[in-house]
């Protein structure tokens, strides 16, 4: 058994930036964002290649890469922000460009700075960004309701310059739904936010997808990703390397219904992979000496499976399903494309190409 | 993936910016550029002190302490300076008074009211100097550059945000300054006398454009530079005609004739010049400009 996808056909996709499509049968979601072969330049740097992106409407996508994975500038190019280089950018069906200002009134936006006006009060800040909406000079209740909802009443005639840097994240993100937008991009709400308000933050985000809002949401941390991804994005060097839910994902790297099994004396696990019932098994995992990981064909076999190994005096220390995590999925990602480009460099099927961020990071020293 | 070509950037660029001006917007922009700086009293404090000094200050004491010196020989040898005035900016000057008292004429008239000119330009430049680098700057840019509001509408709200500072001190300044003067001065030449006719014009139908001139360009400049300190170095340049109009007028070889035809053609000019400036200068922001990105064309 292996740990990289099974499917070549797919290993040969997941280079391109697969989209791991939902099964045959349910209807096309509908488009709220709808990105094509998106090129941008920085003087002569690229920062986004041959980008693909969709964003179902109603859902939770969360773009997943390393500082200058391209996630900002994407976020720029939905809004009409940045104009493309090439390819094709249509948010709500619309050109962010020619119709920017329709496209632009239906989202809401939180960069990575609050962007806040420090010299005006929190209902200064509203009010303007109220103004800009076409919302009046006269928003008050939609001010006090929002500035409410995110917990931020109570300071919202001080000047921000005096806020922390949550009460700041506060006044952004009620800043980004006053005007009751249909999409919200979030780029790293939580930066700088400790963990009991960036718990918050995150509800909060919850909160406003349950009202049937889309959100797009840029991190490079995998711990706020999981869970939180209805659909995840994995960026590097300006392109998309995967596309789909977390279990979707997990399922090209890894099958269905893993254990790990441990037991004081390992040696005593390898006719494991000979019993009924067990598709493989695998006697090295990483990062878990002494244990053993076994893929059954039904995960009822497991108490059989214990029962069997107890009986033939086996002494068990774990035995535990295996759901990998976000973070072994991305580094999976990144491994995977980063041997594939070589491999494709070799045969000189890919220019060759300066490391990517990804390539060189130390693991685990910026996406956590 | 299909990779279909857009419109290149230019063309892009062309197509935001094609939507009609929101002046709504486009006062929202001015209204809270102003509100901020009434907010800063760390900008606004030594602004009025500045205007103080040239409006009040000094025109104060300096003619006070003329007046009560009376005709000595150093009053004497100004006045006697005086007949290096051009004829005409010689001709304005009341005849059959003291010496002491045509000094006083002339350096309300030719001097201190010149000098003083600079000031409001100073303040305005100021405040347009940081108004786009300072959003770029502060990360605010980013919520511009995602807002509704036009390129336009930025810039003319924060364009109109920076000439009201300059006019507001221009038309209080000069009200203070006239009445200084002509409360100082005027019982001895025989009434109020300032602002001439040359100064109406100046004031009302010369400063203006010449503001208007300056500011486009420190806003062009303030869009492109990389930083505020930047731009108000660039701005100083900026304002160079405005002092070379000071120094003539303070050498009586511009307006100091009275000529309200050439004070008229000059503004006509400058006024075309401005709408000329005015009505391109926007093309000089752009949504990446405010966000601060890398050769954003």
């Amino acid at each position: 058994m292996s740990l990289r996808p099974a499917d070549e056909a797919a290993v040969t996709t997941v280079t391109d930036g697969l989209d791991v499509a939902a099964p045959s049968g349910t209807p096309e979601p509908t488009l709220t964002v709808d990105m094509r072969g998106v090129d941008r330049w920085f003087a002569t740097n690229p920062a986004l290649t041959d980008l693909d992106l969709s964003v179902p409407e109603g859902a939770i996508t969360v773009l997943l890469g390393p500082n200058g994975a391209g996630k900002t500038t994407a976020i720029r190019m939905i809004t009409g922000a940045l104009a493309p280089d090439a390819g094709t950018v249509r948010t709500f069906g619309l050109d962010p460009i020619d119709d920017g200002e329709e496209v632009r009134r239906r989202c809401g936006v939180v960069s990575a700075k609050p962007a806040l006006y420090d010299r005006l009060s929190g209902r200064g800040n509203l009010e303007y960004a109220a103004e800009l909406y076409g919302l009046g000079r006269h928003a008050d209740d939609r001010i006090v309701a929002a500035a409410d909802r995110f917990g931020i009443f109570e300071a919202l005639d001080q000047k921000v310059g005096g806020y922390s840097t949550g009460m700041k994240t506060r006044l952004a993100l009620a800043r980004s739904v006053l005007h009751d937008p249909e999409l919200l991009l979030y780029d790293e709400p939580t930066s700088g936010l400790d963990p009991e308000s960036s718990h918050a933050v995150l509800d909060l985000i919850r909160e406003m997808t349950a009202e049937g809002r889309t959100v797009v949401m840029c991190t490079h941390l995998l711990v706020e990703a999981e869970g939180l991804a209805d659909r995840i994005v994995v960026l590097d060097g300006g392109t998309d390397l995967l596309t789909g839910s977390q279990e979707e994902l997990t399922r090209l790297y890894w099958p269905p219904n893993l254990v790990h099994i441990g037991a004081q004396d390992p040696s005593l696990l390898g006719s494991l992979g000979k019993w009924d019932g067990v598709l493989a098994m695998e006697t090295e995992v990483p990062n878990r000496p002494g244990v053993v990981q076994v893929q059954l064909d039904d995960p009822a076999r497991i108490p059989d499976l214990v029962d069997r190994l107890v009986a033939e005096g086996v002494r068990l220390n774990r035995v535990e399903p295996h759901e990998p995590t976000l973070e072994d999925l991305y580094f999976a990602v990144r491994r995977d494309h980063r041997e594939r480009r070589q491999t494709d460099e070799r045969r000189g099927l890919a220019p060759v190409r300066p490391p990517t961020q990804l390539d060189t990071l130390a693991e685990s020293e910026e996406i956590r | 993936m299909s990779a279909t070509v857009v419109p290149t950037p230019v063309k892009a660029e062309r197509a935001r910016r094609k939507g009609s001006l929101n002046w709504e917007r486009t006062f929202t922009v001015t209204r809270t550029e102003l509100r901020q700086l009434y907010e800063s009293k760390d900008f606004w404090v030594p602004m009025v002190i500045l205007g103080g000094f040239f409006f009040v200050v000094v025109p104060t004491i300096l003619l006070l302490a003329i007046s009560s010196i009376g005709n000595v020989s150093a009053i004497q040898q100004v006045s006697d300076a005086l007949k290096l005035l051009p004829d005409t900016a010689r001709s304005a000057v009341p005849q059959g008074v003291g010496p002491s008292t045509q000094v006083s004429y002339v350096l309300a008239v030719y001097l201190f009211a010149p000098i003083a000119v600079v000031v409001p330009l100073t303040i305005s430049t100021a405040v347009g100097a940081s108004s786009i680098v300072g959003e770029r700057e502060r990360g605010t840019g980013e919520f511009l550059a995602h807002s509704p509001a036009g390129v336009k509408e930025i810039y003319l709200g924060k364009l109109i945000a920076s000439l009201v500072p300059g006019y507001i001190t221009t038309i209080v300044g000069f009200g203070l300054y006239s009445l200084i003067v002509n409360t100082i001065v005027g019982g001895k030449v025989g009434g109020w006398f300032f602002p001439t006719a040359s100064w109406w014009l100046l004031i009302l139908w010369v400063l203006p454009p010449f503001m208007a001139i300056a500011l486009s360009l420190v806003l062009r400049l303030s869009a492109r530079v990389k930083s505020t300190a930047a731009a108000q170095q660039a701005a100083g340049l900026v304002t160079f005609p405005l002092i070379i109009i000071a120094y003539s007028q303070s050498t009586g070889a511009l307006l100091g004739s009275g000529a309200p035809i050439l004070a008229f053609g000059i503004g006509l000019v400058a006024w075309l010049i401005a709408f000329a400036l005015l009505s391109t200068g926007f093309r000089s922001l752009t949504r990446g400009r405010l966000l601060g990105v890398a050769d954003e064309r």
